[in-house]
Order: structure tokens, then sequence, then C-alpha cells
């Protein structure tokens, strides 16, 4: 072992909280550790984690009641990934549950994720680095506990956070006290996973208590001293450029501090919500707009055979096969515009001043959100500090967050504390939507009923394309949008000849992250039409799926949740007291997950009474977070393939209203889910999105062997 | 304008220069009470509903000036750690937030659901529950409006009013 003087700078002692002897962990010891993960995603394809290594940053804090705070560099949007976490952290650490707590890192003093919390891949990128640092400190703190105990470290054995030899007995806060100089061990070596006492049980969320109590959380309960409230006009128009606005009426109006016109916006600020609304519909905005778009604009833009090809999938020679056959099965699926609809509207608390800035807000995306605030109020970007809240709904709205830069533009203006967020309409027509979609499949089955060759063409507006996540440098590397396509293409890779072709549209308004970004669309369509050839081939659909698949380790685990799905479901073709099945599969990130959903029809409507999910998103660290994944994503599933639609109607999108805008309610939500879980796989793998994948088309499916017709397009619709 | 009323068991007198503010804002800005949320600011999602006077209302789209003299009870006054309602200990026991968010207005339907219908069937919750959930938590609120009036059962009996 080695000794090492590290400096106060790379170890931060401080006394937050009102505790003492408060232990951070920073980058110094993360250093080794978070090469090797990048290291090891260069060689197998997965994502790393992509965190600040540069300054000094808090990981860990021993509160002087013995109480260990984890400073989390992935935000918590409902996906449990602070439960998570927790229970990896606390398993190495060797203290209980109940001393974890879990806290956002701030950006000034935390680690910063330099990419977002997204893509369902916080625990899975966090699961070596995370307990790689949990142990490291671990056996920091048994250093110091030997030396003031006498005894040799060897010798101590440690139950919740406190070291005992014989009869002596010293807890980490006690160990950690007054500490300046600190050995680094050698990374340790992890536990073994039947050690671990909290992975892989189902342990409930941290942040159950002060969800249900009413603790204030989020980025709109966040307050400040002395705080004004803002209001900023946004555009209803697509394309609305922003010209001059007169605010003569709303400047003397009651409670109005100030108006503030920028070149990009004019906003209020004002002594409350009301006030600020107020003055705010008072302002007569010029907006430039240079045409007026409607529905069928979009439509005709989005088809496929409009703009650029990129052939993202090939094996084989299917162009030859389809070309050459007369027997050529087609069908073509739409989806429509979604919104992301999350509950907490995009908002900021914001306090800018001469040099430094506090900005709190709900955030996916830390780094980018300081690093455009800083920019655009003229500071650099370690004097802006951001302080991320809990997120009411993240779903990838929370990837771009022009929102901060608004706050602190008010605050700026005025000198003091501001609060700024959206309206609803704001948030239904300046959203970053999930684009439409349109998809031709071509297909020809062989003599013995299986599909000899198969053809997705899927043509989709921007998402990962066009966001601040993604350099544009990297868009003619990539060729096509590979959150557009993702989960487009053909997983049934023992088919002999496949090809799946992306075509690009730059739509006239936003479009963007949406929770599981193409799988949703891609989804319905290739599984729909999978059923449609199964149904030609007179196969079962469950067979159908399991005889073109691979024998590799993908293929594997794709087999074996369409199994276990079937099995438990009890799967059949036939329809039973007026209810028929519907059977689908996709893999997401690695994860494979396949559904039956179980319909009838209600006064000509679908109604989907059960859900049965099998999916195998690797090793569970915790099964009870991973099944409310699953249920939820199911009933968000059911929600956008059968409800949801944005339209564009004389230059504007609607509806901007929950209700018109329909979504899946309690009398929607399925009375059963059955979720199973597999774990072929001994690393944690993606979770938050995979489930949404395969029920529109289960439904789909299901609601034809029902009644014979074949919805193509979503929002599902009865003729 | 001067108004009085009580809000989880406390007399309160707001002077609030608009009348027509809607109560979430008196709630949330002036008291300092978080738990009630802001969604839609068109009584369309419930993320703020409270009661008033024992009914559920959607307080984005309920002028202050309403609640002279009434008996207000958000999220904060419906329980607490240690003395949950029974709405609060069944969400605890289901573990039904994902982002939680819309919670606090599904608890305050659903305990105002109870007062008046001790034991709501499926259809029941389906007509009374309208509140809007993104993390689309449903299949758990159901099962947790099942337990809540169980465990309120428990500790106020139902009298079948046929029998007795």
């Amino acid at each position: 072992m080695e000794k090492r003087k590290i400096s106060r700078r790379k170890f931060i002692v401080r006394g937050g909280l009102g505790t003492i002897g408060v232990l951070a962990v920073g980058t110094y010891v993360f250093r080794n550790p978070i090469r090797r993960v990048i290291n090891g995603a260069l060689n197998t394809g997965d994502t790393p984690y992509l965190g600040n290594t540069s300054t000094p940053i808090i990981w860990f804090e021993v509160t002087s009641d013995n109480n260990i705070i984890l400073h989390s560099p992935k935000v918590e949007m409902g996906q449990g990934t602070f439960t998570g976490l927790a229970q990896m952290a606390a398993d190495e650490l060797e203290v209980s549950m109940e001393q974890m707590q879990v806290v956002h890192a701030n950006s000034i003093s935390g680690n910063m994720d330099g990419f977002a919390t997204g893509g369902s891949t916080s625990i899975s990128t966090l699961w070596v680095p995370l307990r790689e640092l949990a142990a490291t400190m671990r056996e920091m703190i048994r250093n110091e506990a030997a030396i003031k105990m006498g005894v040799s470290g060897d010798e101590l054995q440690i139950s919740n956070g406190v070291f005992s030899s014989d009869a002596k007995t010293m807890t980490y806060a006690e160990a950690v006290k007054d500490v300046s100089e600190w050995e680094i061990p050698d990374t340790p070596k992890l536990k073994d996973f039947k050690e671990y006492k909290f992975i892989g049980k189902p342990i409930a969320r941290v942040d159950l208590k002060d969800k249900v109590f009413g603790t204030p959380m989020y980025g709109m309960d966040a307050t400040l001293p002395n705080m004004l409230y803002g209001a900023v006009v946004r555009p209803s128009a697509i394309g609305a450029k922003f010209i001059d606005a007169d605010i003569s009426k709303a400047e003397n109006m009651p409670g109005v501090v100030k108006i503030v016109k920028e070149k990009d916006f004019v906003g209020v600020v004002a002594n409350s919500q009301t006030e600020a609304e107020n003055a705010k519909n008072a302002i007569d905005v010029e907006w430039e707009v240079e045409r007026s778009w409607h529905t069928s604009d979009i439509e005709a833009m989005i088809a496929v055979g409009e703009g650029e090809p990129f052939v993202i999938q090939k094996e084989g020679k299917v162009k030859r096969i389809l070309e050459d056959s007369n027997e050529v099965i087609s069908a073509e699926y739409k989806s429509p515009i979604g919104a992301h609809a999350q509950l907490e509207p995009n908002g900021a608390v914001a306090h800018v001043e001469a040099d430094k800035a506090t900005i709190m807000m709900s955030t996916q995306v830390v780094k980018i959100t300081r690093d455009e605030i800083a920019d655009r109020i003229g500071l650099d970007s370690d004097q802006v500090n951001i302080v991320p809240t809990f997120l009411g709904g993240g779903f990838g709205r929370r990837l771009h967050t022009p929102n901060g830069i608004q706050a602190a533009v008010l605050s700026k203006a005025v000198g003091k504390p501001v609060k700024c967020f959206f309206t609803r309409k704001e948030e239904f027509q300046n959203d970053t939507f999930r684009p439409p979609t349109h998809h031709v499949l071509k297909a020809k089955l062989d003599s013995n009923g299986l599909i000899e060759a198969i053809e997705h063409n899927v043509s989709s507006g921007d998402v990962a394309f066009g966001s601040p996540m993604l350099p544009g440098i990297a868009e003619p590397i990539l060729g096509a949008d590979l959150g557009a396509w993702r989960g487009g293409m053909i997983q049934y890779e023992g088919i002999p000849n496949y090809r799946t072709i992306s075509w690009r549209k730059k739509l006239p308004f936003a479009t963007s992250w949406w929770r599981s970004l193409g799988l949703l669309a891609n989804t319905f369509a290739v599984e729909s039409f999978i059923d449609e050839l199964a149904i030609a081939a007179k196969k079962n659909p469950i067979d159908f799926r399991l005889a073109q698949i691979q024998d590799d380790d993908r293929g594997f685990r794709l087999k074996e949740v369409i199994k276990a799905a079937a099995e438990k479901s009890g799967y059949t073709d036939e329809v039973i007291n007026d209810r028929a099945m519907g059977f689908a599969a996709s893999t997401d990130v690695n994860t494979p997950c396949a559904q039956v959903a179980e319909v009838s029809i209600e006064n000509n409507e679908i109604k989907v009474h059960k859900v049965t999910c099998a999916m195998d998103p690797g090793l569970v660290v915790n099964p009870d977070q991973v099944r409310s994944q699953c249920e939820g994503s199911i009933i968000m599933g059911i929600s956008a393939s059968m409800f949801e639609k944005m339209e564009v109607e004389n230059g504007e999108l609607t509806p901007t209203i929950y209700g018109p805008y329909q979504m899946a309610t309690m009398r929607h939500a399925p009375k059963e889910i059955d979720v199973v879980l597999l774990q072929n796989s001994d690393v944690p793998g993606a979770v938050g999105e995979p489930p949404l994948g395969p029920i529109g088309a289960a439904v789909a499916n299901a609601v034809y062997r029902l009644t014979g017709q074949r919805l193509r397009e979503m929002p599902l619709k009865l003729a | 304008m001067k108004i009085s009323f009580t809000i989880n068991g406390k007399a309160q007198t707001v002077d609030i220069a608009d009348e027509n503010t809607p109560l979430l804002w008196v709630v949330r800005d002036i008291l300092d009470l978080k738990g009630t949320k802001f969604g839609c600011g068109k009584a369309a999602c419930g993320a703020c509903t409270l009661h008033v006077d024992q009914n559920a209302i959607r307080s984005c789209s309920y002028p202050v000036k309403l609640t002279e003299g009434t008996n207000i009870t958000t999220l904060e006054g419906l329980g607490n750690e240690e003395n949950p309602h029974p709405v609060q200990q069944a969400w605890i026991e289901e573990i039904v937030p994902q982002c939680g968010y819309c919670q606090p207005g599904f608890m305050m339907a659903t305990a105002a659901l109870l007062e008046k219908n001790p034991k709501p069937t499926d259809e029941d919750i389906d007509n009374s529950i309208t509140n809007v959930c993104r993390c689309a938590t449903y299949y758990r609120m159901r099962k947790a409006i099942h337990r809540a009036a169980e465990l309120k059962s428990q500790q106020n009996p139902i009298v079948d009013s046929q029998n007795s």
C-alpha cells in the first residue's frame, strides 16, 4: 500500500449539514477505475460512465451521527436510480440502508456527469465504478480506525459502519474525525455477489417517504430568500422568431418589478406568480413566422422515399430477392407526434450575482445546462453552480434546458433570485417532441413458411441529431440518427437476408429524445409486421419467432424471454370469452423483453385487461423497482400507442392541455400486470426504457385476432 | 383583501391584492406548503388537488376568495411519518411513487373518495380518480387505494347500515 500525501484540495474535509468530521472521497481515488471503465467500454461498445475527473469532487460524506451521504452524479426522475446506487454503495461500505442518504451532486463540488441521465444507463455505467469507490473508501476508513484503535486492519470486523475488535468498537464517524492525510489503497477486490445484503433485494425506494409526505424536493419547490417571480413570453406558432415587443401596457401593472427585453425573448419579473403571469399576458409580441404548417405538410415530409436513405443493417441479398419475387408481402405503419407531458413544468430558480450564479432546477444534463447558462450570462462555467433537484418526470424532456437560461437572464436583470417556469400550454407548444414516423416493411416467405428476406424502411424526424448532447461533427460519421432507428433493426438474425434503412427528416419544430426514443414506434411497426407474416405463414407467432433467432448469447436471451412470456401468460391464438392475446418482443440496449397483451372490445373501444411481461435486464439490483419500471412503461406505452397524438393546425401544435391531449388514466390501466424477470447476464443492463417496446404491437396483434382489423397506425383506433 | 380560513388545523389570515389568485399559489408561495403541486393551471391534471371543507378541489383553478371561513387540508395536513393517513400508509406499503410529482394530488383525491365511499370498487376508482400520472403508476395506485380502504376500515369499522 502506498502512502501519499493528499492535499486538502483533493480530499475535502468539511463541516456541512451540521456535522463534523465529514469525509469526502474525491477524484484522486476515482481516476483509475474510471479509466478502466472507459477502456472496457471501447472494447465492448457499452456506454461508458463519463464523469468529471479534473476538479475536487465529493462522492461520499460520513456524518457525525455515522450516516453516509452519497452525492449522485445521476439525477432521480422516478426511475429509482438513487435507490439502486444506495444499495450498491451500502453493500461495499458495509452500512445499513437506513444509514444511506442520497443527494444530487452540485455541479460546483460534486461529481458532474459529462453526458446525461438517460438511455437507461445509470445503474449499468456506475455498477463497477461506484462499488469500487465505496470499497476504496471503506478500506481508507479501516486504515484510520486500525491506527486509532491500535490494532491491525485485518482484525477489524465491520457491521453497520462500526468497526470492532474484541470488545473495542469504533464508528466510521469516529474513525474519520480529524484525519487530514489519507492512505489510498489499491482498489480492493469487490465482494462476491453472494455476500451482498442489499443488491438483488426489493428494497423500498430511498425517496419513498419524502414523496408520500410532501417534502419540497422538485425544481418547482425550490425557493431562495427575497425571491421574485418571472414569466417569459413563449411563442405558440411553429418556427416563430422573436422580433420585438410592446411592453407599455405591462410595465405599469401591479407587482411588476421589471420587464426584461432580450434579443431573443421578453420576460417579466414581478412580486408574485399571478402578477408575473398577468403582466406577461399584457405584452404584445411581434413574431416573424415564415409559413403556417399543417399536419398534412408534416405527413408528406415524413414519408419513406423523401430525403436521404442510410442503410444501418444489412445481411444477405434483400434487395435482389424482394425485387425478383412476385410474392412479396408489404405493409406500412405510422406513428404520430408525441408530447412528453411530464407533470412538473420546466422551470428554474436562478440567483445570478456579479461573480457567481446558483441555479436550482430539474435537468437531465447538468453539465450542458451549466455551460449554456454560463455562456449566456457571461460567467465562467466554474462560477455557475447547478443544484439539481428531483425531477417531476424526465422522459427526455429535460435534456434541453433553455428554461435555466431564461431564469438566469431575468435574475441577472433584477439582481435578485427569480423563479420562472413554463405554463402547460407552453409545455405542449414548445416541447421537444417524439418525432412522427413512417415505416414501410417488405418480406418474402420461403417454402417452409419462414422469412427468406425482410426489409424495414423507417422515416423519422430527428432524435439525437441536432441535440446539444451529440456534437454536429458526429452526424456524418454516424450517417443515420441512432435515436430515430433505435429498435428498428431486425432482431431475428436467423433470417438469412435482412436490412434496415433509416430516412432522416428535419421537421420545422423541435423533435428529440422521448423515453425509449425510436423503440416505441419501430417495435410497433416491425413486431406488427412479424405478426402479419406469422399469420400469412399459418404459424403460431411464438414458434414463428423462435425459429428465426440466431444461436448466440443475444439470441439465447431473446428466446428465453419469448418462451417465458408465452408460458406465463398461457399464450393462445384462440379467442376465449371474447378476449384475445397479442404477442410482441423487442431488444433494446441489450435488454430483451417480450409481452403478451390480453384485450377485449367494449363499446367499440380497445380494453387491455392484462399484460404479461418477461424481461431480461441482466443482474437485477432492485427487483421491486425493475417491476415498477415495467408496470409504468407498459401503461405509458398503452397511453402513447392507443391515445396520444399531437396535431399541427394553422401553424400551431395542438392540443395544449391534458384531456384534449388524451392519455391513459386509471380506467385504461390493465388490472393485471405480471412481470417475470430473467437474469441471463451477470451485470446490470437497461431497465427504464426496454419495456416500452413491445406493448403497442402486442395490443395491435391482439386486436387483429379479436376483430380481424389490422391497425397499422398509432394511436390505435378501431374502424 | 384579507381572507381567513383554517388550514391543516391552523387558523390563517392572508392579505392578498388579487382576490382571484388561485388558492394553489396562496398555499405554495405565501403559506410555503409545497406538497400541493402545479401541473397544468386548468384543473385538467389534478396535481394541485387539496381539500376545502372535505371536498377534493383542484386548487389551480379555485380563486382564493372562495375560501373565506373554510377548512382546508393539504397533503402536509393529511398525515405525517409518525401518524400517516391510511392513504399514505398504503402508498408506502405498495411503493407507489416513481417521480412522485403527481402523487400528492392522487393521495388527496383518494382520501376524499374514501370519506364518501369507504369501500370503492374498481369501477368507482376509475370514475373518481381522474388525475394524470405520466410515470403511469396506476397499477400500484389501484392496489394502494384498495389497501387504504382496508386500513381505514380497520381504524373506523364500516357499519353496514342494512344490518345494524
